[in-house]
């Protein structure tokens, strides 16, 4: 079966929502698809702080996230969290990088881990690459 | 056979795609899912989901800009 594997390595809100948009499309369109969560994407999925990150690289002093949310939510875009249930229920796999995880001192139960499917390192992500059509670094 | 319907009217990118696969997952063989939307671009690309999961497109109709689509798995 045809895979797509993105390495979530942003924790910007926008590149966080690429990521799970190209993840759950692909699901939806009948390929798999793993999600390895690294450096800034990873400290998303560290309890309570999935909306946390900034906009983007052109954050304006918070000022343009809160713009963006409001048209985000006037024009009925799904939430993170939504997509992020959707992606698993739909059987997209995530893994989280454990050498992030030793860089920035998350522990395993600071995670969700009610959505992480695997701890791994650069083996991990080879090995789920090496089989897929579609590889992005986000 | 069951006749299941799906309504995601007013939700934009990826919702109606992941909603109408989470309906086709949940669906038996030969069962009908019946998608009703307003988001364009879903329209013709929930189509080639289709066509790439090998079911079968039974018939789309649209009016007004809301558009439904009925697909069989």
């Amino acid at each position: 079966m045809d895979k797509a594997t993105i390495i979530v390595h942003s924790g910007d809100m926008d590149k966080l929502y690429s990521a799970l948009i190209i993840a759950n499309g692909a699901l939806s369109m009948g390929m798999e698809a793993s999600l390895y969560f690294t450096f800034w994407g990873l400290e998303r999925l560290v309890k309570g702080k999935l909306e946390k990150g900034a906009l983007s690289a052109m954050n304006m002093l918070g000022l343009g996230k809160w713009m963006v949310k409001r048209r985000m939510k006037a024009t009925n875009v799904a939430s993170l969290e939504k997509l992020l249930q959707d992606l698993k229920e739909l059987g997209g796999k995530i893994i989280a990088c454990e050498m992030t995880m030793e860089i920035m001192g998350i522990k395993r139960e600071d995670l969700r881990e009610d959505l992480i499917d695997e701890y791994g390192a650069v083996g991990s992500y080879i090995q789920e690459a090496r089989d897929s059509s579609i590889t992005l670094f986000i | 056979m069951a006749e299941i319907k799906v309504d995601v009217s007013g939700e934009t990118c990826p919702v109606p795609l992941v909603e109408t696969r989470k309906a086709l997952r949940k669906a038996e063989t030969g069962d009908v899912v019946e998608v009703t939307g307003t988001h364009p671009a879903s329209k013709k690309e929930i189509p080639m989901a289709v066509k790439a999961l090998g079911l079968e497109l039974i018939d789309v109709e649209e009016q007004d800009g809301v558009w439904m689509l009925r697909i069989r798995k």
